[in-house]
């Protein structure tokens, strides 16, 4: 006990000097104190352990344990050769690089993009976008509860901001990527992300975290976004830690009336991998759609933790997770769905597959309803399986070895997700990441 | 080319097939009928080397090799097909990139070069055309969503694609209208050859009125009780298979 408070502490040492720091940097007098109300509740609420409910079965005791330090960040630039095969250049036309959680102008490319758009990073926006950042940064994803986005909150150094005005159509999709590079001592890193999408917009945003080198590191994540009216919101997020990497990343959508958002989180890489993704519906007739894919081998955990609160009227809602668990690969599902008083015909509909390759791997599915509207349509499954043997010997009759078929049936299974990502490109990409993880894969032909 | 020798098969204990013989020379269409529950689709599985059953006695040979020490996989890949009697559904697997998988697997156990792109279309376009399927089909998933005569007729263009040296086709004509049943037929009969080998199985005469039969063997609980010429099939559809069971009574009487 007394050694989780010394942990904890080293963390909230960290939170002080920066803030402290910050005042220095004159840091508006708003967000200051909005740190310093996150750094009390991070103070207050410490680590979650696995008696809390929301984290039985993610111990992050090993985050808690290593006193992780502020990233720094190399003064000269990285040679674009290290990122380039992250840099999605044949998808995006819009590039916002962060190296160690500071932002890399020099790695970013911002033209292409409809007048009156915002990509920037946040430290820029303080000075062009005052008001919507004082209306909009840390409002949505709450501290309340959740001890990672209030030491994010309290920590974070940069991060980017996306702002699309009423009725403009962002065609080409802008991707942030957060790029890590281990450090020793171990370092922690704080993306931060804001995306204000105005009344009739449109855009799709691509956030790609990768690991750079082997060695511990920590990203603590936190993305924020605001649909506006009848706004529509293409977002994936893609999780390409390196494999000693902790990366915990919270995603908080907040739909206005009519807004269409739809998220894919893609996790592969990391020791340990927690997305918490809420999303919360408070106008009626939103659309909302969150799907995910995660694989887990070697000794992986990936835990992604859903919350969905019906709060308005004529809103639907969709989550479809699947799995791929390895080695001795931990794949963890829990999603709840709220349907508060006032939401009635709501349709909102959930399901988790996992698929199990190895005897050592480990999943644990949990959804969860409540509901208090009577007139609602809400249905949730999950499965566990492994790979189908009438499938199986039907592909072996045609030719097909036994690890081919079984390659093929598990890319089938993970195809149905990303089959839904609307880039071309990043489908391509996506398929190679998968296959390239599946022992075998390599060997596949996948070609559209 | 084929050979079974006594093959005694069972299934969770339960012996389903009981010592069955039968020889399949290159050129040769053979039927094997009977009545259900006989064994005839156990037959076809544990050639194609279903493992749910397990051969405890007897041996195949196929071109004199072992064929029950080769994997599925390499039963495929020496020249044999089974066309399913229920095809299975592969949601997220492409037809085109099954069937590039599949003639490739098998090209390089030839010792073949993999085919490129565009003589993969080539090859399964022209396929597609004998047994009368839309080759937009192949964007699809495999059997996925297909009614079952798609299915059906989707198992004969694999077969017209993969070039077999000995085709199975299980009740392929169960679940077919007559034109699908004439297309299906056709595409077979296409395949017909002095160095290709088919076994027929099926419950009814209709099917072979369109792919004649050299040989026709009748099945029943796990063994082959009679064997002849294509007339009887035509015996079969006339009296059914209620003398099976009073055929050893008669026998009994003519032996005294």
């Amino acid at each position: 006990m007394i050694q989780a408070i010394e942990t904890k502490d080293s963390y909230v040492a960290l939170c002080e000097s920066a803030i402290d720091a910050r005042r220095t940097a004159a840091e508006p007098a708003w967000l200051r104190s909005i740190r310093r109300g996150a750094a009390e509740r991070f103070r207050a609420l410490g680590f979650p352990t696995t008696r809390d409910d929301e984290w039985r079965y993610t111990n992050v005791s090993r985050i808690a344990d290593t006193p992780f330090e502020i990233a720094t960040h190399n003064d000269s630039s990285l040679a674009f050769e290290r990122i380039e095969r992250f840099a999605l250049t044949d998808v995006t036309a819009c590039r916002l690089t962060f190296v160690n959680g500071r932002f890399d102008a020099g790695l970013s490319k911002l033209d292409g993009l409809p007048d009156g758009v915002t990509v920037c990073n946040l430290a820029a926006a303080m000075d062009t976008h005052a008001p919507l950042l004082e209306s909009h940064l840390a409002q949505h994803a709450d501290c309340d509860g959740q001890a990672f986005v209030a030491l994010n909150t309290a920590l974070f150094e940069d991060g980017a901001f996306v702002h699309v005005p009423k009725g403009v159509v962002v065609e080409t999709p802008i991707h942030v990527l957060f790029a890590t590079t281990p450090q020793s001592p171990a370092a922690m890193t704080s993306p931060r992300m804001l995306i204000v999408t105005e009344a009739n917009s449109r855009v799709t945003i691509v956030e790609s975290y990768v690991g750079l080198d082997t060695g511990a590191c920590f990203t603590n994540a936190v993305t924020e976004i605001v649909a506006g009216e009848d706004s529509a919101i293409d977002h994936y997020k893609l999780e390409r830690e390196n494999d000693e990497a902790y990366h915990i990343a919270t995603f908080q959508v907040d739909h206005q009336r009519g807004s269409d958002v739809a998220s894919h989180c893609i996790s592969l890489g990391g020791i340990l991998v927690r997305n918490d993704i809420n999303a919360f519906l408070d106008g009626e007739g939103c659309e909302c759609l969150l799907n995910g894919l995660y694989l887990a081998d070697g000794t992986q955990h990936i835990d992604n933790h859903l919350r969905v609160d019906h709060a308005k009227p004529h809103c639907n809602s969709r989550e479809f997770f699947k799995g791929i668990l390895a080695g001795k690969g931990r794949g963890i599902f829990s999603g709840k769905i709220m349907v508060r008083k006032d939401a009635q015909q709501t349709d909102a509909k959930q399901s988790n597959k996992s698929l199990l390759l190895s005897p050592d791997a480990l999943v644990e599915s949990k959804p969860q309803l409540e509901i208090l509207a009577d007139d609602v349509k809400c249905t949730h499954g999950a499965t566990i399986g492994q790979v189908n043997e009438e499938q199986m010997f039907y592909l072996r009759t045609r030719g097909l070895s036994e690890d081919a078929a079984r390659t093929l049936l598990v890319y089938a299974f993970a195809r149905e997700i990303i089959a839904g990502v609307r880039i071309p490109a990043l489908r391509t990409l996506l398929d190679e990441l998968v296959l390239a993880k599946l022992p075998q894969g390599g060997s596949l032909d996948v070609s559209e | 080319m084929l050979e079974i020798r006594n093959l005694h098969a069972s299934v969770d204990g339960h012996e389903v097939l009981k010592g069955i013989n039968l020889t399949v020379n290159a050129g040769e269409v053979h039927s094997i009928m009977g009545p259900n529950g006989s064994g005839k689709s156990t037959l076809a599985l544990v050639i194609a080397g279903r493992d749910t059953f397990e051969v405890t006695e007897g041996e195949i040979l196929f071109e004199g090799k072992d064929l029950l020490a080769l994997e599925p996989n390499e039963r495929a890949c020496e020249g044999i097909f089974l066309a399913f009697q229920y095809p299975v559904e592969i949601p997220g697997v492409s037809s085109s990139q099954f069937l590039k998988s599949a003639m490739n697997a098998i090209r390089k156990h030839r010792g073949e070069d993999e085919l490129d792109a565009y003589d993969f279309l080539a090859i399964v376009k022209e396929k597609a055309k004998l047994v009368n399927i839309d080759d937009r089909l192949l964007s699809r998933a495999v059997n996925e969503g297909f009614s079952g005569g798609e299915k059906k007729r989707n198992e004969i263009f694999q077969m017209a694609v993969l070039e077999p040296k000995l085709a199975i086709l299980d009740e392929t004509d169960s679940g077919l209208d007559i034109d699908a049943l004439k297309v299906v037929a056709n595409g077979v009969n296409r395949l017909r050859g002095p160095e290709r080998a088919i076994i027929v199985i099926t419950h009814y005469q209709r099917m072979l009125n369109h792919i004649v039969p050299d040989f026709v063997h009748v099945l029943s609980d796990g063994k082959i009780v009679k064997s002849g010429g294509k007339e009887l099939a035509l015996h079969l559809e006339e009296e059914g298979y209620s003398w099976l069971k009073e055929a050893p009574a008669a026998h009994t009487s003519a032996a005294t």
